[in-house]
């Protein structure tokens, strides 16, 4: 029964962080950086929400949909503005610098404009639970609703890479950028979509993180952020079905650790095993290794 | 225009000295100077503005009846911003202004920057709400009115086990955070001495506070009656949510970081229903003083008075009183008030809205703590 208990606990902490680290890992494998300020997109995403549902009184339905234009047009502004001037001219390295300035500024402007105070997230689903074993196993509508939601935007992405001419051209610019181009595919305009679909990910994230974990601050997306990154990378960084693999077995993990070894060493366990992993299968569970000739 | 540059430094070298050199006192010989610092603008200045307002309304109310001994006082509030470093500027320009004695400072890191100076200064400094234990422990100068972080977790332990709150009692603490530990490691240890035993301990960090279900479970697979959770609102909150989504039935108790769940914004305060928590004030509380005091700041500033306001209302008249038993007049040195005060706060008996303290030469406040349950969204005292 404790262990049915964790293991569901577990699945629903790891949806959470597998629906951002599909965001992070799209992002890194069609244009190559890492998107650090992919979690203070999942914080907007959840103040606008916020704003939306509690403060102007719309439907539930209706401020998700608000949400996701949010944080789409925010990323779509943020490459534009910050990441796009950088990867044409310089290093990777500025680039990542960029994405933690953009954090710690989408932070700060969150803090300006809505104060430091948290606010409590009434959860935006409104399906029932399920209720198991005679009512001591409690599976929440949230749990159900974010579980499900991973996996249709998992196979949903998944399609659109493989299948469309859009996904294709993702698909050619994360290879080769320069070849991409001289065969007539548009690689900002490309790039662009990725971050627009990445940052509506984010939204959505954000009304589960804060449906599921009912506390908003300015500093909500940073932790889990942090977690989904890793999770991101534990599974093979660029490989969708591995970010999904990544972020329920990151959950399951800490959970576990949280209930059979010690809640205070749960993180250093989570953290330890990715570095098993890496140690043994360097990209991730799922990762492809790349040769390239030379 | 090499020598423009040499005579404007000249001409600024003067000046500064000329600054230096200019009498210090600005305030008149007659007329008793409290400084107080706090956070009153930036993240904390709900604390350090409620200290100021309330000391300047315990002020006026003194200089109204006569003042002190028959002599007035002047009350000069200066900002930290809740940084330890702008606390001891604001500290040396108080003192630059003449002040004698010091009421803060308001919140803990700059109160212990700031009490290392006045302990070497020797001046007299009263705390209203540093509770860190270190705030008070440079030297005998300086003393508190609220409780330690440690007092809190003694006094918890002390009052669930007089009430017969509970037989099997569980701990949630925030392992990554000082305040927390702190107090559950007194509780723990007053534990011992108490009719009830702790079934039960778990933690968490500020790395993990989103999911508790693991550590809910615990409490209640050991069938907890009652949960102490000595750590802030945030996310205390989203503990109580959890609890109630898992069917925990059980009492929650907590401590001053409990105070403003209720505040929290959207946040269904019917979770919170029934949860007891220790603060040194309730502003539902009937007696003649806390009802004045209540009145008397809604009045004046449009809200009603927070414990830090409670603290600081409180320790402008320990400060008198205490000068009062000293017999010191205005015309004495800060350091020659110092001295005369230290030994007159460990003989007075103060009686003020946070309740009947006494003091020892630690610095540390004797008193009963104060118990509230929430019930409809409000505090209730608790007997």
């Amino acid at each position: 029964m404790r262990f049915l208990f964790y293991l569901i606990n577990g699945i629903s902490l790891g949806s959470v962080y597998a629906i951002i680290a599909l965001g992070y890992s799209m992002v890194y494998g069609i244009a190559k950086m890492l998107n650090f300020a992919h979690g203070d997109v999942i914080m907007v995403g959840g103040y606008a929400a916020f704003t939306s549902a509690v403060t102007l009184g719309l439907h539930p339905v209706l401020s998700i949909g608000v949400a996701i234009v949010v944080c789409t047009v925010l990323g779509v502004i943020i490459e534009s503005v910050a990441y796009r001037p950088l990867l044409e001219a310089s290093s990777s390295l500025a680039v990542l610098i960029t994405a933690i300035g953009v954090s710690y500024f989408l932070q700060n402007l969150v803090l300006l404009i809505f104060g430091s105070n948290s606010k409590s997230f009434q959860s935006l689903i409104r399906i029932p639970g399920l209720s198991l074993a005679g009512g001591t196993l409690v599976i929440s509508g949230e749990m159900i609703v974010t579980i499900v939601a991973c996996i249709v935007i998992m196979l949903a992405l998944t399609c659109f890479i493989n299948r469309t001419k859009m996904g294709q051209a993702m698909l050619a610019v994360s290879e080769d950028k320069g070849a991409a181009q001289l065969m007539g595919i548009n690689v900002n305009g490309t790039i662009a979509l990725t971050f627009a679909i990445g940052s509506g990910l984010a939204a959505i994230a954000g009304v589960l993180l804060c449906s599921s974990y009912p506390s908003l601050t300015p500093y909500t997306g940073a932790m889990p952020g942090i977690k989904a990154f890793v999770a991101a990378v534990f599974g093979g960084i660029g490989s969708i079905p591995g970010a999904f693999l990544g972020g329920i077995l990151l959950g399951i993990i800490e959970i576990f650790a949280k209930g059979y070894i010690s809640t205070q060493l749960s993180d250093a366990i989570v953290f330890g095993v990715l570095i098993i992993v890496l140690l043994v299968r360097p990209t991730g569970l799922l990762g492809k290794k790349i040769q390239e000739k030379v | 225009m090499k020598n423009l540059r040499k005579v404007l430094c000249v001409t600024m070298a003067a000046a500064m000295t000329t600054a230096l050199a200019l009498p210090a006192a600005v305030f008149a010989d007659d007329t008793f100077h409290i400084g107080m610092i706090g956070p009153i603008t930036g993240a904390a200045a709900i604390y350090g503005s409620a200290v100021a307002n309330a000391g300047q309304l315990a002020v006026d109310e003194i200089n109204e009846a006569g003042g002190i001994a028959g002599f007035q006082v002047e009350y000069t509030a200066e900002d930290d911003e809740h940084d330890a470093e702008k606390s001891v500027n604001a500290y040396n320009s108080l003192k630059d202004k003449g002040m004698q004695m010091l009421l803060g400072t308001v919140t803990s890191a700059p109160c212990i920057a700031v009490e290392a100076e006045a302990a070497a200064d020797n001046m007299f400094l009263l705390t209203p709400s540093g509770t860190a234990v270190e705030c008070i422990q440079a030297g005998d100068n300086a003393f508190r009115v609220c409780f330690s972080d440690p007092a809190q977790g003694t006094a918890a332990a002390q009052y669930i086990g007089e009430h017969g709150l509970a037989e099997k009692v569980g701990v949630l603490y925030n392992s990554s955070d000082v305040y927390s530990t702190g107090v559950y490691a007194t509780f723990r240890a007053e534990a011992e001495n108490q009719p009830f035993e702790i079934v039960e301990d778990q933690s968490f960090t500020d790395d993990s506070n989103k999911d508790f279900s693991t550590q809910l479970l615990a409490f209640k697979d050991a069938g907890c009656e009652l949960i102490f959770v000595p750590f802030y609102y945030d996310p205390a909150y989203l503990v109580l949510g959890q609890a109630a989504d898992m069917g925990l039935e059980t009492k929650w108790f907590g401590v001053d970081g409990m105070d403003g769940i209720l505040s929290v914004e959207n946040f269904d305060t019917s979770l919170a229903e029934d949860v007891m928590l220790l603060t040194p004030f309730s502003v539902s509380a009937e007696d003649e003083l806390t009802q004045n005091f209540v009145a008397k700041y809604k009045e004046a500033y449009g809200e009603e008075p927070n414990q830090f306001a409670a603290d600081a209302y409180d320790g402008v008249y320990i400060m008198k009183q205490a000068i009062e038993q000293a017999g010191v007049t205005p015309d004495m040195s800060y350091s020659e008030i110092c001295d005369a005060l230290k030994t007159a706060m460990t003989e007075i008996e103060f009686t003020g809205v946070t309740g009947t303290i006494t003091w020892d030469a630690s610095g540390e406040p004797t008193k009963a703590p104060m118990a509230v349950v929430i019930k409809n969204g409000a505090y209730e005292l608790m007997d």
